[in-house]
C-alpha cells in the first residue's frame, strides 16, 4: 500500500459526495491510500482567482502547508482544485516575493515541493494498464462512453506534464482497458461553462446541450468525466428550468471513478450511481452490468 | 468607440499578471477557440489588442471580462505563451478595487457571496452560497425546480462542514483584503 495526502475538495461532501467517495475506495482497491489533509479549507475556486490575486494564493497557501506538514504527494480529484493548487504552488516556489508574503499571513511553511497529482494520472503512473486489465472483474461491455475531462484538469496554466491538453487520451485508455467501447469525438477539453451557472444560465445550457449533441452524434451512450463541477452542469442545466425539471437527453453521466469501481467489482459501486440526477441506472442494467432493476 | 488612453494599463496588467500583451501579434486564436465568444463583447484578442492601446476605461465597462469563465483555452493555445485567462483575471480585479461600475451585476455579486462562503465557513457550502446569492441577486425562483431535484437525490448537505481553524482563516481575509 502506497500512501498520500489527499485533497478532498467541497464538492466531493455535498453535490458530487458520490465522486470522493468512489475515488477513495478506487484508490484504496488499487492500492493507494489517500489520507485527507487534516482540516483543509477551500482552495478558492474560480471567485478567488477572478477577483483577488492574493487570496487565490494565500486560501490554497494554508493548504499547502497542511501537505508540507505530512509530507507526501498531494493527490486531488477535482479539476479546479487541482488547478489551483498547482497553480498556487507553482508561484509559491518561483515567486520568492509573494511566497514571503503568502507564509506570513498563513503562518506556516506553504513551501510543499512534493508532488501535487489527479488520481487519473496517479493510476496511470503507479498502476498503470497493464496491472488494472489484470484487476478487471468484470468488464464494462455495452458502455459506450465519450470521455469529457473537465478543462481545467486537461491544461493547468502551462504546467501540463503528461497528456496532451487540447486531446488528452489518459481516460480513454483507461475506459478501453475497463472493457468499455470509448468514442472519439472532439469536445474531451471543451468547458462547460463552469461557475456561470447560476449567474448566467442561457450560456451554460448552451454549451451543455452542444456536448450532448455531440456525445449522442459520435454514438455514445454516457459522458464520463473526471470534474464535479462538469458533471454537475451536465445534469443540471439541459434546460433554464423554474418550476420543471427539464432533460431532454437521457445520457448518464459518470465520474470515471464510479465505472473504475464497477469494473473492478467493488460492492459499494451500486449506492453511488443512485444520487446521479440522469439516474445511469436503466443504462446499467440493459448493460448487464448491475443487480439493480430497470 | 475610443476611450480616454491609459497609457500605464500594459505595465499594470504586467505588474499584477506577469503577462506581457504586447507579445500579441493578433492570430486570434484565443478568439476562435473561446467557448464564450458567441456571448461577449469584446473578443479575447481584441482585449489583447485594448490592453496594448491602453484602453482601460473601455475595458473595465466590458462584458467579456465577466463572461470569461477562465477555462483557459486561450493559455493553452496561444503561440506567444501569453497567460490570456490571467489577463482577464487582472482586468476583474482592477474593476472591482476601482469600484466600476460593472456591465454584469450578478457576476460580481456570485464572487462576492462565494468568496463570503469560504469567509465564513472555511468551504464551500450550498445552501450557503446559493441562499447568500439567490437572495442578493432577487432571482430567488429561477432553480426552484433543480433545488427540488438536488435535495431529493441527497447532493445538498444541509449542515455546513467548517473549518476548525476559525483564527488562520480570519488572519488570511484580513490580510488579503483590499
Amino acid at each position: 500500500m502506497k500512501h498520500y495526502s489527499f485533497f478532498p475538495g467541497c464538492s466531493q461532501l455535498s453535490s458530487a459526495r458520490e465522486y470522493g467517495v468512489s475515488a477513495v475506495e478506487v484508490a484504496e482497491a488499487l492500492e493507494l491510500h489517500l489520507e485527507p489533509l487534516k482540516d483543509w479549507n477551500c482552495c478558492g475556486a474560480s471567485s478567488a482567482h477572478m477577483t483577488n490575486h492574493f487570496l487565490s494564493v494565500s486560501l490554497p497557501g494554508r493548504d499547502l502547508a497542511l501537505a508540507k506538514e505530512k509530507d507526501r504527494d498531494l493527490v486531488v480529484i477535482c479539476a479546479s482544485c487541482y488547478n489551483n493548487l498547482r497553480s498556487a504552488q507553482n508561484q509559491i516556489l518561483t515567486d520568492s516575493t509573494l511566497a514571503g508574503r503568502v507564509k506570513h499571513i498563513v503562518g506556516k511553511d506553504i513551501r510543499f515541493e512534493g508532488k501535487i497529482v489527479t488520481l487519473l494520472d496517479l493510476i496511470m503512473e503507479e498502476v498503470g494498464l497493464e496491472e488494472l486489465r489484470r484487476r478487471v472483474k468484470q468488464p464494462l461491455e455495452g458502455l459506450k462512453p465519450v470521455s469529457y475531462y473537465g478543462c481545467l484538469m486537461s491544461r493547468p496554466r502551462g504546467m501540463m506534464d503528461n497528456d496532451d491538453p487540447d486531446n488528452p487520451t489518459f481516460m480513454d485508455d483507461l475506459l478501453s482497458t475497463i472493457g468499455a467501447e470509448v468514442k472519439p469525438w472532439s469536445y474531451k477539453a471543451d468547458c462547460c461553462g463552469g461557475s456561470l451557472s447560476l449567474t448566467r444560465t442561457d450560456i451554460v445550457v448552451t454549451l451543455v446541450n452542444r456536448l450532448f449533441r455531440a456525445a449522442e452524434e459520435a454514438g455514445a451512450n454516457c459522458i464520463v468525466t473526471a470534474c464535479p463541477m462538469c458533471l454537475a452542469n451536465l445534469e443540471m442545466r439541459q434546460g433554464e428550468g423554474k418550476f420543471a425539471f427539464p432533460q431532454e437527453y437521457d445520457l448518464p453521466v459518470f465520474f470515471f471513478t464510479e465505472l473504475l469501481g464497477l469494473a473492478l467489482g467493488l460492492e459499494k459501486a451500486e449506492e453511488w450511481f443512485s444520487r446521479h440526477l440522469i439516474d445511469p441506472r436503466p443504462l446499467l442494467a440493459r448493460s448487464g452490468l448491475s443487480r439493480s432493476i430497470e | 468607440m475610443i476611450s480616454k488612453l491609459d497609457p500605464g494599463l500594459e505595465r499594470e496588467i504586467e505588474d499584477r499578471s506577469g503577462q506581457k500583451a504586447r507579445l500579441c501579434y493578433q492570430c486570434g486564436k484565443c478568439s476562435t477557440g473561446c467557448l464564450f465568444n458567441f456571448a461577449m463583447d469584446i473578443l479575447p484578442h481584441k482585449a489583447i489588442k485594448l490592453v496594448q492601446y491602453g484602453q482601460k476605461e473601455r475595458l473595465l465597462a466590458s462584458e467579456t471580462i465577466w463572461l470569461c469563465a477562465a477555462c483557459e483555452t486561450c493559455t493553452a493555445r496561444c503561440p506567444n505563451d501569453i497567460d490570456v485567462a490571467r489577463v482577464i483575471d487582472s482586468l476583474r480585479e482592477i474593476a472591482l478595487e476601482e469600484g466600476i461600475k460593472t456591465a454584469d451585476k450578478n457576476i460580481p455579486l456570485f464572487h462576492k457571496c462565494f468568496i463570503g462562503n469560504i469567509q465564513a465557513t472555511g468551504r464551500i457550502s450550498e445552501p450557503i452560497l446559493m441562499g447568500s446569492y439567490k437572495t442578493l441577486s432577487g432571482d430567488l425562483f429561477s432553480d426552484i425546480g433543480l433545488a427540488v431535484e438536488m435535495l431529493r437525490k441527497g447532493k445538498i448537505k444541509l449542515i455546513p462542514s467548517v473549518v476548525k481553524s476559525h483564527r488562520e482563516l480570519r488572519r488570511i481575509f484580513k490580510e488579503t483584503k483590499k
